[in-house]
């Protein structure tokens, strides 16, 4: 029978069917961070266990930790327990833990593919939406909350019912100044933030095979703003170039078998997806959001939709947002001034994404009126933008880089947008107060974020390449 | 925490929006706990719309208008999207939710309701619609949720509607029991998985 992708790795990893009820699917890979598995190492305490199989966990802090100082103690004392947590967890159980200040460390779904860890064919999870990340190395990859992560820690097992497949093929070219980031935002706007609710989403197509590994593990980061259950790309030369000689990936011998396996992960010709979605990337422009969901996206040079045919409900939510944005409908974004501009988080904080950001902002200055924050997702990517000299680049046009972690992505460190203030944020929220009370995001890509940064205003890319 | 599920009969509390993230149900800064007291989340359960930045109580915000009460969130559709974070299921039946009812719920929030004893309640567009002009016709109405039928009352119009949830689940949930009770039972099919797979 023809399977697709997602088929092949489920099937491969099926303990047993729960009679009337949720598939027993085995995990190869649990990755922790400190928000979400407190609560589950002390569930396992009380429950007197052991984790099953320690040596499949990963565990790295980098929610909480601050994009400065990171030889310090955290100065807030409620992160530094949490942290702290972690460390002292990951110890008793037995677990592998990158912590702060360790080479390794990093956002943990930029570490797990930079590392070899992250490998095709695996089924990965973690107590975190954007676990859909690794799809892109073409795993089965995604987020669970912490009765979940308990259980696999408990017996290297999850419980899940299995979701309908969806395949999203994107023809043709991306034009100038149109990276993953606005592909991703552009499915968004089409499909809404629940269009993908009950799927697993593969991505096709000659635009996504187009895409270097770091755009592929943006494009799969987003899977979850449409609501699908992960995101997923079929391996193949791009993917085994970028794992080889990783780390954690497999050598010698063991590469030369994986990598047989691994040629054989694509859908079959004659597969039947639950869902066939199609678009052009011609109609895909830079994208840039201005209500308070990532599905609230258009065209940078477009306007902002009116509530023509709206219902009563949709109308309620609009109105509201549009409020908490500040913005009218009907009116178009560009020119607008921009406090803040932030490059970085699991979505965009990979190598690429600072080579984007230092095109466009190499031989300019920034702006006066913008604060910048350039996060790079792991001291891996801080340790290649040194190498690539992209470091000088961004110094000499006023940009500062920090230490690495999720930042102002969700501004649990002290990396907060203040209320009122418009950040341009290459992160995928914009939910209202996301990157703290009252701020206001504005979604783009590391190209729209570096232009902002620049002209101060909301500004069009492909005008300044 | 653990407790059985049978039938719930409350009113309820209207929130009309759509597309309610898990940023808004608890904001990230309250995700700083390291223990599951659920009651801190309860407290916490949609800050930002509850109270105003400077930390007075938000009068226009649905929690705080003593004309609704009762333990049945009813909320538009696309609820829960966004982050994993369980903690938002913490908050809701810290505040003492057991049912939250909508025509959608995000996948990953729903898990976590089931994982919590709170009993996510799909019900078609038509049957929502309808709900909330019987709350805001009489906030004393009362909704009825019988979990063994897998049944949703409106008491106000009479009408009802069946709800979809797994036999294993039901099970569960009717039994105060969890998925980790049951994986740990297994532990002699996974070792014999991974022996199948070298």
């Amino acid at each position: 029978m023809a399977n697709t992708l997602f088929d092949k790795i489920w099937d491969a990893h099926v303990v047993q069917k729960v009679e009337d009820g949720p598939t027993q699917l085995y995990i190869d890979r649990l990755y922790c961070h400190e928000v979400t598995s407190p609560q589950a190492f002390a569930g396992m305490r009380a429950r007197g266990l052991k984790c099953f199989r320690p040596e499949r966990i990963f565990c790295m802090p980098d929610h909480n930790t601050p994009t400065h100082d990171q030889d310090k103690p955290i100065e807030d004392p409620v992160s530094k327990t949490q942290v702290d947590t972690l460390a002292k967890n990951a110890a008793d159980f037995g677990l592998t833990h990158f912590g702060m200040m360790n080479k390794k460390n990093g956002i943990i779904h930029v570490v797990g593919p930079e590392r070899g860890l992250t490998l095709p064919g695996m089924t990965i999870v973690c107590g975190d939406s954007h676990t859909s990340t690794h799809g892109a190395m073409g795993a089965v990859a995604f987020g669970i909350g912490t009765s979940e992560v308990e259980m696999v820690m408990a017996s290297q097992c999850i419980l899940q019912a299995r979701p309908k497949t969806m395949r999203i093929t994107i023809d043709g070219k991306l034009g100038k100044g149109v990276t993953a980031k606005d592909v991703a935002l552009y499915m968004m706007s089409k499909m809404t933030t629940s269009g993908a609710t009950g799927y697993f989403v593969e991505y096709a197509g000659e635009a996504v095979r187009s895409l270097t590994m770091e755009g592929r593990l943006t494009l799969c980061n987003l899977s979850i703003e449409m609501g699908a259950r992960g995101g997923m790309i079929a391996p193949d030369e791009v993917t085994f170039e970028y794992i080889k000689g990783r780390e954690y990936a497999p050598k010698g011998e063991e590469w030369d078998k994986a990598l047989a396996y691994w040629k054989t992960l694509k859908s079959d010709d004659d597969a039947v997806f639950d869902k066939e979605v199609r678009y052009d990337a011609a109609d895909i422009q830079p994208m840039i959001t201005y209500g308070t969901n990532p599905g609230m996206g258009m065209g940078i040079t477009s306007n902002i939709p009116t509530t023509e045919g709206m219902s009563d409900v949709e109308k309620g939510s609009f109105e509201k947002s549009m409020h908490y944005m500040g913005f009218q409908a009907g009116e178009s974004l560009l020119g607008k001034k921009v406090d803040y501009v932030f490059l970085g988080a699991c979505t965009n904080g990979r190598i690429e994404d600072f080579r984007a950001f230092a095109s466009l902002v190499k031989g300019r200055k920034k702006a006066d009126n913008i604060i910048a924050w350039l996060v790079p997702g792991s001291w891996m990517v801080d340790e290649q933008i040194r190498q690539e000299g992209l470091d000088k680049i961004l110094e000499e046009a006023g940009f500062e880089i920090r230490q690495p972690g999720c930042s102002a992505c969700l501004a649990m460190n002290d990396d907060k947008i203040p209320a009122g203030k418009y950040a341009v944020s290459t992160s995928n929220r914009n939910f209202e107060g996301r990157q703290g009370p009252g701020s206001r995001t504005l979604l783009a890509s590391p190209l729209t974020a570096a232009a902002a940064a620049v002209t101060g205003v909301i500004t069009d890319p492909r005008t300044l390449m | 925490m653990k407790q059985k599920f049978n039938i719930i009969t409350s009113t309820c509390i209207p929130l009309p929006l759509e597309n309610v993230d898990t940023d808004q149900i608890i904001p990230a800064r309250f995700l700083k706990a390291t223990t599951r007291e659920e009651k801190f989340f309860g407290d916490n359960l949609f800050r930002d719309w509850r109270y105003n930045p400077d930390g007075s109580l938000n009068k226009d915000f649905v929690l705080n208008d003593p004309t609704y009460s009762g333990q049945i969130l009813v909320a538009g559709k696309n609820f829960g999207s966004g982050s994993s974070r369980e903690h938002a299921a913490w908050a809701i039946a810290g505040y003492g939710f057991r049912v939250v009812v909508s025509s959608f719920f995000a996948d990953i929030h729903k898990n976590n309701e089931l994982n919590n004893f709170v009993l996510p309640v799909v019900v078609s567009e038509g049957f929502l619609k309808e709900l909330f002009d019987s709350i805001y016709a009489n906030p004393k109405m009362e909704v009825e949720v019988n979990l063994p039928e897998q049944t949703i009352t409106n008491k106000a119009t009479g009408k009802s509607e069946k709800f979809e949830i797994n036999a294993y689940k039901k099970h569960c949930l009717m039994n105060g029991l969890d998925d980790i009770d049951f994986l740990v039972e297994n532990k002699d099919k996974i070792e014999a998985f991974e022996a199948s797979r070298k």
